[in-house]
């Protein structure tokens, strides 16, 4: 389960000017700029540079793929995806394009219910962890004060506690429970590191005199916040998101995979969890937990690509024009 | 001559294409002179600093030669010059007071440094104490960490570690520009007392402050855009300047004794070029009150027009 | 007019924040509308604390600042806005002073939503170039841009056009051309010089003496949070009083005499340097330690008016800022 913060490789655009405030490679930039013809919205520039990334094409078609599979894969192979309906233990052919378990049920159809399964679990854990992550990261960075210091030992006890534990104790009093519920667990456990390393980016950038000059123009409070800081951060944000997202998937995944998952439902670990239940590995059923680990491999990986291609379009200085 | 510099070209590589930042540089520097090289950001000034002794990340030796006693400095070859660095060539570096690691003492730090050249530290450690001394800095700085001295003190830490090994030439590149007034001074005269004692034999100074030049220099180089513009003794330079950037940029330093009401000192209207793709002709013509057409055709050369003093303008030559 | 009185501010460091570490001990001077006070020091001298205190990025933990009367550690809401009309800053990098993801117009963006609402966009547009041409700057050349598309000289004009924009009467400069290129230094110091004629007053804040000389009336001389010498400018540099202002002069590198003149000329002529034997030469004219008691104007306790208008500080002060007699050979 990694949950670390982002890598130095997306970090802020924090670019280090040289003594006379000129770009350290001489002369790289015409200093007197060249008049724009038509100038762009900030969200059209946006918007042409990230169509125009190989990072950012790449990781998103392959997430698109995925997405595009669990939506219409149902619509191909409709119905119970648990349904006994082909031979047992059969490999890939022209009729179960993925094989089939054990017990001759469709692992496509499977896989594709499950993919759906998945993405909901990242979206909704991934998505709530960085909600409580950014509010309380951005409140302790930008406050201080005792207010930080209240928030801080609320991220320190979430960080310690031991989810594992708490996680067998909840699957004891919860005997039903669906992905809903795995989310939510997730969503409120995770999102300590994000706070923090969201704190820390906004302690440094609250000394930059661009927010000096933001109060001295009448700007206020959280305005600041979302008006100058958060803007600066965006590909940090945006990349703390795909972490938590990511991340929300694979302990997802490993959670279902040790038993602790949802009790109804499919995902793409209960698949692995079936396989390894059901000795996939020593009878040779390839078929049954490769598709699950490459869908969930190659989801996250392209996630990873995706952000540090958007972050060379997030920051202009990046860019070569 | 001590050190030779023959037509340097050295540019920076990019996405968007080369960056001429050194195009075509000629000097000389004798034994016991002590050089400044000033201009504005962009002028090439630190990138011909950098060269002497260390082609960083993205620079490319395109072209010319350098010669220190008579041997020729493979600047371009990474491992070569390592023979050249600390012994006879040396450099103290921009924000020298960063390049002290803060997590290791610094008599520690010497000697590993002095390891490196194969030089133990016993040896040379009553040497390094009396210069510390001369430099006004106390012996037990060696068992301190950076973070415990001043930025003046740091820097002269410096001074003394780079010029230890008594090297040929001295490159020191803006290291009064994050100082304070009193530690300019200081640091700045103790520049001269190493060439004094023999410590260095010839030094570069590097800086956009030309007041600290006409202080301590022999001589004063003034680059713009990447190609030398003038070149003289220091009182030469100062009293009979030749070269319109030259003469524009002494006029427009305020010095303590010129008043806004009295005499309005002016600027030099506009930007250097853009060394992407450089204009043709005399880089300084845009900016230039009495250039004229063949300025725009033809480069002037970088000629003496008498001795020790050289200009690269056609109105001057 | 914008007047300090008796301010100071202590930072609390160390563990638990027990230690006190004081930045500015006991300023006062003030500044009118068409004057520029050049407050000069080292690092670690307290200048840019004043500065950041008087744009109230900063409290103040003693002594007040007033600005026509009201204490501005009381203004909130329409009262802060207001006052940032009237006075403005502009900092030492510009790089930093921008937003780099955002176009450098945004700063005016920031301030036409909070002060010119209900403009509309033809009137905004020509107060806009107004500002900028009142700056120097080709509308057409520095608009829609991003910051490093500019140049750091045009940045900091960007800035000084955004004041003027507010209609300022009071600016902060603190250390703006310290980074720019020499030629373009002067042009923005002419800009300020012009700016000043037109009747704003500016608080000049530098290391720089020369520049200080060239642009200001008036002078403070700032060592670790104390003014140790005030003055009118012809007054602070032509006859410096203090040993520290008088050390600064010296180390300042001209262009036309070297040091080692300057060190004979101050040596020959009236500087006087402290033996280790003599009292402070000002004790009998400061304060009994015991009342501590301010004797002229706006000074503040520890400086005396030694020649009108021209205060100079104690040479040997003490923690709390009574004279402490003896004083040292390096003071």
């Amino acid at each position: 389960m990694t949950t670390g913060a982002p890598s130095a490789g997306a970090q802020t655009p924090d670019v280090v000017q040289g003594p006379q405030g000129v770009p350290t490679v001489p002369g790289a930039v015409p200093v007197g700029g060249r008049p724009d013809p038509r100038p762009m919205s900030r969200r059209g520039e946006i918007l042409y540079f990230a169509l125009r990334t190989k990072k950012v094409i790449i990781g998103l078609a392959i997430i698109a793929f995925f997405v595009v599979l669990a939506v219409i894969g149902p619509i191909i192979r409709p119905g119970d995806p648990d349904a006994l309906i082909g031979p047992l233990g059969a490999s890939p052919s022209a009729d179960w394009w993925f094989g089939t378990t054990s017990f001759g049920q469709d692992i496509f159809a499977q896989f594709v219910y499950s993919l759906g399964s998945t993405f909901l679990v990242g979206a909704l854990g991934g998505g709530l962890a960085a909600i409580i992550g950014m509010t309380v990261g951005f409140v302790a960075g930008y406050r201080g004060g005792w207010v930080d210091e209240v928030l801080n030992m609320i991220t320190n006890v979430v960080l310690v506690i031991p989810t594992l534990a708490l996680l067998l104790v909840a699957a004891a009093y919860l005997s039903a429970r669906g992905v809903v519920v795995e989310a939510l667990f997730i969503g409120l456990t995770s999102w300590p590191w994000a706070a923090r390393a969201i704190r820390a980016q906004t302690f440094s950038l609250r000394s930059r005199e661009f927010v000096s000059l933001a109060r001295m123009s009448g700007v206020r409070g959280m305005r600041i916040v979302f008006g100058e800081i958060a803007p600066n951060m965006s590909s940090y944000l945006f990349l703390t998101f795909i972490l938590l997202f990511g991340g929300a998937i694979l302990i997802a995944a490993t959670l279902d995979f040790i038993g602790l998952g949802p009790t109804t439902g499919s995902s793409l670990g209960l698949m692995m969890y079936d396989a390894v239940a059901w000795s996939a590995l020593q009878l040779g059923l390839w078929w049954w937990f490769i598709p699950p680990g490459v869908a969930i491999t190659a989801i996250v990986g392209a996630l990873y690509i995706t952000n540090v291609g958007l972050d060379e379009v997030f920051n202009p200085k990046l860019r070569n024009t | 001559m001590s050190l030779q510099v023959t037509d340097l070209r050295v540019y920076y590589r990019t996405l968007a294409g080369d960056v001429q930042a050194l195009d075509g540089v000629t000097f000389g520097i004798a034994d016991g002179e002590i050089m400044g090289l000033a201009g504005e950001s962009g002028c090439g000034k630190s990138t011909l600093g950098n060269s002497l002794i260390r082609m960083e990340g993205r620079m490319r030796h395109v072209g010319g030669t350098v010669t220190l006693d008579g041997v020729p400095l493979p600047i371009d070859d990474q491992d070569e010059m390592n023979h050249f660095r600390f012994a006879e060539v040396s450099l103290i570096p921009q924000y020298a007071m960063s390049a002290l690691n803060p997590t290791r003492k610094i008599g520690k730090m010497v000697g590993e440094l002095l390891a490196t050249r194969g030089v133990r530290f016993r040896d040379i450690r009553e040497e390094l104490e009396r210069r510390l001394e001369l430099v006004g800095l106390a012996r037990d700085v060696l068992d301190r960490y950076p973070i415990e001295l001043s930025g003046g003190m740091k820097q002269r830490m410096v001074m003394v570690l780079s010029t230890l090994l008594n090297p040929s030439l001295l490159i020191a590149d803006e290291i009064t520009s994050a100082l304070d007034v009193s530690s300019q001074r200081a640091v700045a005269q103790t520049l001269v007392e190493f060439r004094d004692r023999g410590f260095v034999k010839s030094m570069i100074v590097v800086t956009h402050d030309v007041s600290i030049l006409y202080q301590i220099s022999n001589t004063l180089a003034i680059m713009y855009a990447g190609k030398l513009a003038e070149k003289a003794p220091t009182d030469v330079i100062m009293s009979r300047p030749r070269h319109p950037y030259t003469r524009l940029l002494i006029s427009s330093l305020p010095e303590i004794g010129v008043r806004f009401e009295e005499q309005r000192l002016t600027g030099i209207p506009g930007t250097p070029p853009p060394l992407l793709n450089p204009p043709t002709g005399c880089r300084f013509r845009d900016r230039c009150p009495i250039a004229i057409a063949r300025c725009a055709e033809e480069e002037p050369p970088f000629v003496e027009i008498e001795p020790g003093h050289s200009v690269a303008c056609w109105m001057a030559s | 007019m914008l007047t300090l009185e008796r301010v100071s501010k202590t930072y609390k460091v160390g563990l638990f924040g027990g230690t006190d570490l004081p930045a500015v001990r006991d300023v006062s001077f003030s500044l009118q509308p068409g004057e520029v006070i050049s407050l000069i020091g080292e690092s670690g001298s307290g200048k840019s604390t004043i500065g950041k205190m008087i744009l109230r990025l900063l409290s103040v933990n003693g002594g007040t600042i007033t600005h026509d009367g009201t204490d501005i550690a009381t203004l909130r809401g329409s009262g802060l806005r207001s006052y940032y009309q009237t006075v403005q800053g502009v900092f030492q990098d510009p790089f930093s002073s921008f937003n780099p993801i955002f176009k450098a117009d945004h700063v005016f963006g920031l301030i036409r939503g909070v002060y010119f609402g209900s403009a509309s966009a033809a009137d905004w547009q020509r107060r806009l170039e107004d500002a900028l041409e009142a700056v120097t700057l080709d509308p057409a050349q520095v608009l829609h841009k991003y910051p490093h598309q500019l140049s750091g000289g045009q940045l900091q004009r960007l800035l000084i056009a955004r004041a003027l924009l507010l209609d300022t009467r009071y600016l902060v400069a603190d250390e703006i051309i310290s980074m720019l290129d020499a030629s373009t230094r002067i042009d923005v110091l002419n800009l300020l010089g012009d700016l000043k004629a037109r009747g704003l007053g500016i608080l000049f804040i530098t290391h720089d003496l020369s520049l200080g000389n060239y642009i200001s009336e008036r002078t403070v001389i700032l060592r670790r949070g104390r003014i140790v010498e005030m003055g009118t400018t012809a007054a602070v540099f032509g006859h410096p009083i203090h040993p520290y202002t008088r050390m600064l002069i010296a180390s300042v590198p001209r262009l036309h005499e070297k040091w080692g003149q300057i060190d004979a000329g101050v040596r020959a002529g009236s500087g006087w340097t402290p033996a280790p034997t003599e009292l402070c030469r000002y004790h009998g004219a400061l304060p009994d330690g015991a009342t501590g008691g301010s004797l002229a104007g706006p000074a503040g306790s520890g400086l005396a008016e030694l020649e009108a208008g021209h205060f100079a500080g104690c040479v040997a002060p003490r923690a709390d800022g009574t004279c402490g007699g003896r004083p040292s050979v390096a003071a």
